[in-house]
């Protein structure tokens, strides 16, 4: 029978504090240690990563030096690999996903921090969070089936009518030119636009939440209509922020390939006209990655994701340093 | 600098402590003796360090980043800052309750109770129990909770949960149990509930207790501490530092000219 | 009196409200168009056999996609048991111990390793595991998808970690009950339902992926019998038969697309249901 007395377990008798390394201690020690190597692997995978890209494309680069990527040439039948046209494609589709997604985002984000009437701010929400949470691969499949057929039919002849005119024989908007059949770059931009527009919502409406109260009230109190209030006190004030969440939106587009490569037609090519189709540097990755025969094509494969790399970690690290000095910890950049 | 009158029975005896955070100086050259089954009281205005000296008692001073303590403590004798002893293991035998009650919320009222024995290894079924019935008579909860040991420890009014994490201290069986502002965030009825327990607890256990309210430490202590600006300035019996303090700035203190 | 340019003033205002609305209408409405889409051209192909039957040689039609759905819950399986633990213990280490200098430098490379394309996830354990296996493997699958899920599980477990208020840490230190112990048992208890939450989102957000499994488990049109041979899943069935010339297949697609997308969205919205007293922020 234990009495209440002689039951305290490990617990020093009255009188005597045992020192020296006690079983306490070293559970603290082995758990703090444990849990620090975990938090290390973030350091080890980035490092893995640079390593097994640079060790891929050494090949690669040792036959081709740096005219890898201002070379249009990619012919694996002669196995001779040139990135430029996806290079071109990739910066093509991001900029053309910006210019539509950006103005629509942040106008929405403006809606729901300052406009929208409150009980409609958190369905909208979750509904863009939703958005966001669509694998790449259903939206490229509903961009291919649906949109793309939509777009061929009642957008794409209508914008080669406006800005597909010639003047003396040449085209004054070269983009607009030519006959689509489907997949082109225009449309990859536009898929590319609707899957950054929920990253920089709602990146933009943390930033615009962070706005402290003051700078609002002041110019209210100055007489500023809604939409001035919010040009002057919020956006103003904001604009490092909401440049932070741009690029967010731009890293994330730089590096989407599902959706990509299901619109964009898959061509090794670069031309004017968005009308046609493209590639981009991830696009082409999944398209030839099955189909590569020999070291030199992985390999040229390999220096592909290792520039794909180089420009999204480039991008990601500018939009981390804007958003942490703008508002410090506080903005959690969304994923 | 006064110093207590030395008493053989002195649970904790203190010497010239000084605790720095980084390069703030916080305690400056603290000496007493606490005097075993009595309840002394730290009081002084905010900011003078009695939270501080309260925490060098079990150690938790020691959370805070940078810092520093020289000085000794001794708990019956034993230094509880000598090399290689485990704060955890100064912290089974001073207890300590909080301002804020922080009952841990995803558990029962039974489970809070005994959570100190358990995660040190206890296991036997029938000692939990008596112990949580033994530690819930000691901070007069028993009755209010008897018939819902497993409701969750949330579930309890504020004092209640106060009372709760008494009981919960208690259950380790400290010899010594430190309170930091205990019913300051509690109603009077409350309060004076946790004053009760307070002098019903003396009978066995050591108490130190910080509090701002001076009628409440006039009320429940045996001896008085005034502390100002990080420095001990008076130490004696509760009745001799409100009706006759030596020092000046006691008096001031006291009779209400500042605080 | 007014400012003779108050109606002008007035008109901008209320153009803009209305374009702004306008914007977050454009916004929803693609999510409400692929739902729309998928429920009209695959639901009626959502069948017993869809879920029990392999697929068919090639260009014959009926089947099913028996192979896929095991194989992607195979797969989240794996990146589970990879995931979770180094992306919780992570989190717990970045919230209860580290400098702030230290600290800061793990997150930050967190949020690099977030950033990175899922296509280069692919080329890199494509190079680490697919070559020197000779081939494509279920195993290589689950690892990339794990991998993927770390830097994930650890920012979402520190934000949770973070908010247990610092009295329960103290209350426990204050019992004598150890550090790791007091993580363990009661920091990590008491933010358990949003720990859960973050895995439950990350495993939802992998769940979707195709890109990084397109080289690594590279997809099989009958079942692996072993983890070290290529298995199929949902993304990247879905995908194979999209761009194929067979209408049969683009039938079935649709119908993985929309248990793909049911799926993701169920633990989405089930996720947010549950941790709904949370969600109550003002705008």
């Amino acid at each position: 029978m234990t009495t209440i007395e002689n039951t305290k377990p490990e617990i020093a008798a009255k009188g005597s504090l045992k020192p020296g390394i006690g079983p306490a201690h070293f559970g603290d020690r082995a758990f703090e240690w444990l849990t620090l190597i975990m938090a290390f692997s973030v350091f080890i995978l980035i490092f893995v990563i640079g390593y097994e890209l640079a060790r891929g494309s050494m090949p690669a680069i040792h036959k081709f030096h740096w005219h890898f990527l201002v070379s249009s040439d990619w012919d694996p039948v002669n196995d001779i690999y040139g990135a430029l046209p996806f290079i071109i494609g990739t910066l093509v589709s991001s900029a053309i996903a910006l210019l539509i997604a950006v103005p629509i985002s942040i106008a929405t984000a403006v809606y729901l921090t300052e406009l929208a009437p409150l009980w409609l701010r958190q369905p909208l929400i979750m509904f863009i969070e939703l958005l966001a949470a669509i694998p790449s691969v259903i939206l490229g499949f509903w961009g291919l089936f649906v949109m793309v057929p939509w777009l061929h039919v009642h957008c794409f002849p209508a914008l080669r009518e406006v800005f597909g005119f010639r003047m003396f024989g040449f085209h004054v908007f070269p983009i607009f030119q030519g006959q689509d059949y489907g997949p082109c770059m225009l449309a990859a931009g536009i898929i590319l636009a609707i899957m950054i527009v929920p990253i920089i919502t709602s990146v933009s409406r943390e930033i615009l939440r962070s706005v402290p109260g003051l700078q609002r009230e002041a110019a209210f109190a100055l007489g500023a209509t809604r939409w001035e209030v919010t040009r002057i006190a919020v956006l103003s004030y904001a604009k490092k922020g909401l440049f932070g969440a741009v690029i967010l939106g731009l890293g994330r587009a730089l590096g989407e390939t599902m959706a990509v490569t299901m619109v964009i037609g898959n061509a090794p090519q670069f031309v004017p006209s968005l009308f046609q189709p493209g590639s981009t540097l991830a696009s082409w990755i999944a398209n030839q990655f099955t189909e590569a025969v020999g070291n030199l094509f992985y390999s040229a494969l390999f220096e592909l994701g290792l520039v794909l790399l180089g420009v999204t970690l480039l991008v990601n690290i500018v939009a981390q340093l804007l958003l942490k000095t703008f508002a410090g910890p506080s903005i959690k950049p969304q994923h | 600098m006064a110093t207590a009158n030395t008493s053989d029975s002195a649970a904790l005896t203190v010497r010239d402590l000084s605790i720095f955070f980084g390069g703030n100086h916080v305690l400056k050259n603290v000496s007493l003796d606490i005097a075993a089954r009595s309840v002394t009281a730290i009081i002084g205005p905010s900011g003078c360090g009695k939270s501080t000296f309260l925490r060098a008692l079990n150690r938790m001073h020691e959370l805070v980043p940078e810092a520093r303590m020289t000085g000794g403590i001794r708990l019956f004798g034993d230094d509880i800052y000598a090399r290689g002893i485990e704060p955890v293991v100064v912290r089974r035998r001073v207890g300590m309750v909080f301002q804020k009650s922080n009952p841990f919320p995803t558990m029962s009222i039974s489970e809070n109770v005994t959570v100190g024995l358990r995660l040190n290894g206890a296991r036997d079924k029938k000692f939990l129990v008596q112990r949580t019935e033994q530690s819930l008579r000691m901070a007069a909860l028993w009755n209010e909770v008897k018939d819902r040991l497993h409701a969750p420890a949330i579930s309890l009014s504020g004092g209640q949960q106060q009372r709760l994490c008494i009981a919960r201290a208690l259950a380790v069986q400290p010899e010594v149990l430190l309170m930091d502002e205990p019913a300051s965030a509690l109603d009077p009825l409350a309060t004076s509930k946790i004053e009760d327990l307070v002098r019903e607890l003396k009978k066995n256990y050591t108490i130190v207790i910080v509090t701002h309210n001076m009628q409440q430490a006039a009320r429940i202590s045996d001896f008085t501490a005034f502390f100002y600006l990080g420095e001990m300035v008076e130490f004696g019996p509760t009745a001799k530092i409100f009706t006759n303090p030596a020092q000046k700035r006691t008096e001031d203190y006291v009779t209400g000219r500042f605080g | 009196m007014t400012a003779p340019n108050h109606r002008w003033r007035k008109f901008k205002n209320a153009f803009m409200q209305t374009l702004a609305l306008a914007c977050a209408i454009l916004v929803v409405a693609p999510l409400l168009l692929v739902f729309y889409h998928l429920v009209v051209e695959g639901f009626s192909s959502i069948n017993l056999a869809f879920f029990t039957q392999l697929p068919k040689a090639v260009g014959e039609k009926g089947g099913g996609m028996a192979n896929a759905i095991v194989g992607t819950f195979i797969l989240i399986g794996q990146a589970a048991l990879v995931g979770v633990p180094i992306g919780v213990l992570g989190g717990i280490y970045l919230s209860e111990y580290g400098g702030s200098k230290f600290n800061w430098w793990i997150r930050f490379a967190a949020d690099i390793l977030n950033g990175v394309p899922s296509i280069t996830w692919g080329v890199v354990v494509y190079g680490l595991m697919v070559i020197p296996m000779h081939g494509s493997s279920a195993l290589a699958g689950g690892v990339v998808l794990g991998l993927m899920m770390i830097p994930l599980v650890m920012r979402t477990t520190e934000e949770v970690l973070q908010l247990v208020p610092g009295g329960y840490r103290e209350a426990a230190l204050a019992l004598g009950i150890s550090k790791w112990r007091t993580i363990v048992q009661i920091v990590v208890r008491t933010a358990l339902k949003g720990i859960v939450t973050g895995v439950l989102l990350a495993t939802a957000r992998i769940a979707g992926e195709t890109a990084p499994l397109l080289f690594t488990a590279f997809g099989n049109l009958g079942w692996a019998h072993k983890l070290t041979e290529p298995i199929a899943a949902m993304p990247l069935q879905i995908f194979n038969y999209a761009i194929s010339p067979y209408d049969d297949w683009h039938r079935q697609a649709w119908a993985g697309a929309l248990v793909l997308l049911l799926l993701v969205l169920f633990i989405n919205i089930g996720v947010r249901f549950l941790t709904r007293d949370r969600f109550q922020q003002k705008s």
